[in-house]
C-alpha cells in the first residue's frame, strides 16, 4: 500500500470530476482532497492524498499526466521553524482543522501535521514568518 | 502589615526577599488567603510579550572623517529619522523597508543589531561648512555604536480589545487575520501576568520604576502615549478596556533577542514583540488583593473590527480564562479564540525578573512621579478641522 500526497496543476476548463472518478473506479485509489483551487477560466490546483497499491498508484499518476495535468509528487510541505516561533498563538486562530493548537498547560505551540490540509492560512498569519510552505 | 519600599529593598539587598511571579502569587493567595500571601511575599513579578508598535531606538553613529550632518538616513534600506543632531537618529519599528516593504522593517533592523549582525548605513546630506560630507555608505554593528537605547513611547498596554469580524470578508489587522462572520476572535494581553493589570491604579508603577525591557534593565520614563486611566473599571478597579500605558527606556546593548522579536502582520505592517516585566512590591493587603486576581477575574471587551470607524461597537465582555479556554460565545455563536501575546514568553520574563531580584539583587524603585491617576485625564480624539473653523 502507498499513501502519497500529490500536488496537481491542471489547465483551464479541465473538469476534475471524471478524473477523480477514474482514479477511484479504474485504479482503485482512495483520494482525500486536502485543498482545491478551481476556477473554470484559470489554471487550477489541487492537493490530494491518495491511498492504494503501488502499481495502481503508478498507473494512476500516468493517467493523470495523460490528461494534461502536471503532477508533482514531492508535494509541498508546511514547515514550522521552532527557532523563529515565539509561541504567540496567532496561527491557531486561523487553523480551522486544528493542526496548530496551544498546549492547554504550557500554552506553547503544537503542530499535528496529520490534521493539516495545506491551506496556508497560517503562513500568512504568522507575524514571525515561522511557518513556510516548501516545495 | 504595611511594608515600605526601603524595607523591601533591604531584604532584596540581603538576599532574603521572597519573590513570586504573579501567577504563583495568585495560586498562593487562593490557597492561603490574601492576608497570609501579603505577609509572606515581598515582591511580585509580572511579564508580557506582545506586539508593541510604538517602539524604537535612539542611535548615535559617531563621526566620520570628513564628518556628515545626516539628513536622510537608511539602515538596511529602512528610513530612520534625520531631524536630530548630525549623527543621532531615531529608528521606529513600524517603518517598512524601501526595497522589501513590510517583510523587513525597523523592527527587523533592531533584531539584526541584537543578533550581532552588521547593518548597512546609508545617509545623505546637503553638506555644510562644518559637515562637508554629502554621502556615506558603510556598515555598523551594535558594538560600533556609541549609544543605542530603546525609547518606546507606548508599551505594556493595560488590557486590550478582543477582536472579531462580523463582515463577509477576511480582515487583516494588527490583531491578526480575522475570519469572516465571527470565524475567530483574537486577544492580546498576558492577563494574570500583565504588568498594569496587577497594579490597576498605578500605585507602584510610575516614572522611575526599574523594570525589565527586552532582557535589559530599564526604566519607566513617562506615561505612555494614549495613557487613558479614565476608562470603565470593574469592582476591583481593573480596566475592562485598553487603559494605561508606559513609555520605557533601556539600553539596547544589554537587551536580548530572546525577549525582542520583529513581526510582520500581513496586510497591516511591521511591529515588534517586546518583553516587558515590572516588579510590584507587596506594600499592603490592598495591592495584594489585585495581585491575587486570576484570569477568571480579569475582563476584556469584544469589538467588531469589521467596523472601520473610530468607535467600534462593543459586542460584550469575556474573562481571560474564557479566552484561554479556546473558544468564547459572541452573539450566541461559539467562536474559536487565538492569543497574540505569548504566554510562555511572559512566564519566562516574570521568572527571569524574579531571578534578577533574588540572585542579582536587582533593587526596586519607588516612582519619582506617579502616572496620571484614574479620573484625571480622558483620551481625546483627533477632529478633522480647517483653519477657518479655528
Ligand atoms: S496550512 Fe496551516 S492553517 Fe492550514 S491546516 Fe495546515 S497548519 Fe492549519
Ligand atoms: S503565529 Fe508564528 S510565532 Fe506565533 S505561535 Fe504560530 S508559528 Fe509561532
Amino acid at each position: 500500500m502507498a499513501r502519497k500526497r500529490l500536488d496537481l496543476t491542471f489547465p483551464p476548463r479541465q473538469s476534475l470530476k471524471p478524473i477523480i472518478y477514474h482514479l477511484v473506479r479504474d485504479y482503485d485509489l482512495v483520494p482525500n482532497i486536502l485543498r482545491a483551487q478551481i476556477h473554470p477560466a484559470q489554471e487550477g490546483r489541487m492537493v490530494l492524498e491518495v491511498t492504494g497499491s503501488k502499481e495502481n498508484y503508478a498507473a494512476g499518476v500516468a493517467f493523470l499526466e495523460a490528461q494534461g495535468l502536471t503532477v508533482n509528487e514531492a508535494a509541498s510541505d508546511i514547515v514550522l521553524d521552532e527557532e523563529r516561533c515565539v509561541d504567540c498563538g496567532l496561527c491557531t486562530a486561523v487553523c480551522k482543522p486544528g493542526a496548530l493548537t496551544l498546549d492547554p498547560e504550557t500554552q506553547t505551540l503544537r503542530f499535528d501535521k496529520d490534521k493539516c490540509v495545506y491551506c496556508e492560512a497560517c503562513v500568512i498569519a504568522c507575524p514571525r514568518r515561522a511557518i513556510t510552505l516548501t516545495f | 502589615m504595611a511594608k515600605s519600599w526601603e524595607e523591601i529593598n533591604a531584604r532584596i539587598a540581603s538576599g532574603e526577599a521572597v519573590v513570586f511571579t504573579a501567577e504563583e502569587f495568585a495560586t498562593l493567595a487562593a490557597d492561603e488567603g490574601v492576608k497570609a500571601a501579603a505577609r509572606r511575599v515581598d515582591v511580585v513579578t509580572t511579564g508580557t510579550f506582545g506586539p508593541m508598535c510604538s517602539t524604537g531606538v535612539i542611535l548615535n553613529f559617531g563621526h566620520s572623517d570628513p564628518p556628515i550632518r545626516m539628513a536622510e538616513i537608511w539602515l538596511n534600506d529602512v528610513a530612520a529619522y534625520g531631524g536630530l543632531a548630525a549623527v543621532d537618529t531615531y529608528l521606529g519599528v513600524t517603518q517598512p523597508s524601501s526595497t522589501r516593504g513590510i517583510e523587513y522593517g525597523g523592527a527587523h533592523v533592531i533584531e539584526d543589531l541584537l543578533r550581532g549582525k552588521a547593518v548597512r548605513l546609508r545617509a545623505t546630506s546637503p553638506g555644510t561648512d562644518c559637515y562637508p560630507r554629502t554621502e556615506i555608505d558603510t556598515w555598523v554593528t551594535l558594538d560600533d555604536l556609541n549609544q543605542a537605547y530603546f525609547f518606546n513611547p507606548r508599551n505594556a498596554y493595560q488590557n486590550y480589545a478582543v477582536a472579531v469580524n462580523t463582515t463577509d470578508s477576511v480582515l487583516h489587522t494588527y490583531l491578526g487575520t480575522l475570519l469572516p462572520r465571527l470565524g475567530n476572535a483574537t486577544y492580546c494581553s498576558a492577563g494574570v501576568l500583565s504588568p498594569l493589570l496587577n497594579d490597576p491604579t498605578y500605585r507602584t508603577i510610575g516614572v522611575g520604576s526599574r523594570i525589565f525591557v527586552a532582557g535589559a534593565p530599564g526604566y519607566v520614563a513617562w506615561q505612555g502615549t494614549q495613557h487613558n486611566p479614565h476608562t470603565d473599571r470593574d469592582s476591583h478597579g481593573v480596566p475592562v478596556r485598553p487603559a494605561g500605558t508606559l513609555a520605557v527606556i533601556a539600553d539596547l546593548k544589554a537587551a536580548s533577542p530572546e525577549f525582542y522579536s520583529a513581526a510582520t502582520f500581513t496586510g497591516y505592517g511591521v511591529s515588534s514583540f517586546v518583553g516587558i516585566g515590572v516588579p510590584v512590591p507587596v506594600l499592603d493587603e490592598d495591592i495584594a488583593a489585585t495581585l491575587a486576581l486570576t484570569d477568571a477575574d480579569l475582563t476584556a471587551t469584544i469589538y467588531d473590527y469589521g467596523v472601520a470607524g473610530r468607535s467600534r461597537p462593543s459586542l460584550g465582555t469575556v474573562t481571560y480564562a474564557e479566552l484561554r479556554s479556546g473558544s468564547i460565545e459572541v452573539e450566541g455563536k461559539k467562536v474559536p479564540t487565538g492569543p497574540i501575546s505569548s504566554l510562555p514568553r511572559a512566564r519566562r520574563i516574570a521568572t527571569e525578573l524574579k531571578r534578577w531580584i533574588t540572585e542579582e539583587r536587582f533593587a526596586i524603585a519607588e516612582p519619582v512621579e506617579l502616572l496620571p491617576q484614574p479620573g484625571s485625564q480622558a483620551q481625546k480624539p483627533l477632529e478633522i478641522t480647517t483653519r477657518e473653523a479655528i
